[in-house]
């Protein structure tokens, strides 16, 4: 089994989220300068945080078009596991790895704070280490995180429950007054057509070891293991 | 030939524009009272097209590749000479 973390110009979260892989669950992983593209073959891509090419035009927009992005659509037609986080969201997005989009949040500030989210699905290679309707704890770090999506898209992700993550209480109940960034439908995770790719704005890596207050996130990292040894 | 383009970049109608609001927030605090205000964003583009169609084909193409994210924006193409 192996990993690989794409690493672009401006990205700051690819080395958090290569220390809970490598060192913390010990999976090997690569970490991978996005002009060089994969030197070895790899189950799963993590598309990190951070501030790729500047956020220049919009977040994620250049990123998602640099010649790596064709590596990444191909393993996504393959069936392999993108899970990406918050610029790696934006990315995704902008990829068209899912639908939607993440523009500025509501009230235009870098919003950084731990959150709480209920688990809308457990079915999907993301989130099988977690129970339906579970809340949990994890920290967002950004201004460009409002989910949108025209209203038949998000019937669609509804439909298909392709939603993951929602913002809400610490009861779990999902309103306004816990809608961080004014997100449709209060969406802060959604998968791919496939349920292959996993786009996330909050931040897993930075909750995966109890001592930094969470370990919520390392249950991500552990269903991806999980299903890719379970499907070979 | 060599013709310039200039592509205004905008938010669909009906979104939500948080940088609008701000902006007609703080227009308001100064004493100028606002009925609207939108932002948009202006490229002006060099190519080097057959003619002018070509280049607003080009320019067009641009916007759906890269300038404007189409489940939020629409956009405008003047060509300038």
């Amino acid at each position: 089994m192996r990993f690989a973390v794409v690493q672009f110009g401006g990205s700051n979260c690819d080395r958090d989220t290569w220390h809970i892989l490598q060192e913390v669950l010990g999976v090997d992983t690569d970490l991978v300068w996005y002009k060089e593209g994969f030197p070895r073959a790899c189950d799963a891509v993590v598309l990190p945080g951070g501030f790729s090419y500047g956020d220049y035009l919009r977040a994620g927009a250049i990123a998602a078009r640099t010649p790596v992005m064709q590596d990444i659509h191909r393993h996504v037609r393959e069936g392999k596991l993108v899970l990406g986080i918050c610029n790696g969201a934006q990315m995704s997005a902008e990829a068209g790895l899912v639908e939607g989009t993440f523009a500025v949040n509501a009230y235009p500030k870098f919003l950084c704070r731990p959150v709480y989210l209920r688990v809308e699905t457990a079915t999907s290679p993301f989130t099988s280490r977690f129970r339906e309707g579970e809340v949990i704890r994890l920290p967002i770090a950004h201004k460009e995180g409002r989910f949108i999506t025209p209203p038949e898209t998000m019937a669609a992700l509804n439909r298909e429950h392709r939603v993951a993550f929602r913002f809400c209480d610490g009861s779990g109940k999902v309103s306004e007054a816990t809608n961080h960034n004014g997100s449709l439908e209060s969406v802060t995770g959604v998968l791919g057509q496939n349920r292959n790719v996993l786009a996330l704005m909050p931040h897993p890596e930075r909750a995966s070891e109890e001592v930094l207050g969470s370990g919520d996130g390392r249950r991500i990292f552990e269903s991806m293991i999980r299903h890719v040894e379970v499907e070979g | 030939m060599k013709y310039t383009v200039r592509i205004t970049i905008s938010l669909k109608g009906g979104m939500l524009d948080p940088e609008a609001r701000a902006i007609r927030h703080a227009l308001e605090n100064l004493g100028f009272a606002t009925e609207a205000l939108s932002t948009a964003r202006v490229f002006l583009i060099t190519i080097e097209a057959a003619g002018k169609g070509e280049a607003e084909q080009r320019a067009a193409e641009m916007c759906e590749r890269l300038l404007a994210n189409p489940v939020i924006h629409r956009y405008e193409i003047e060509v300038l000479k």
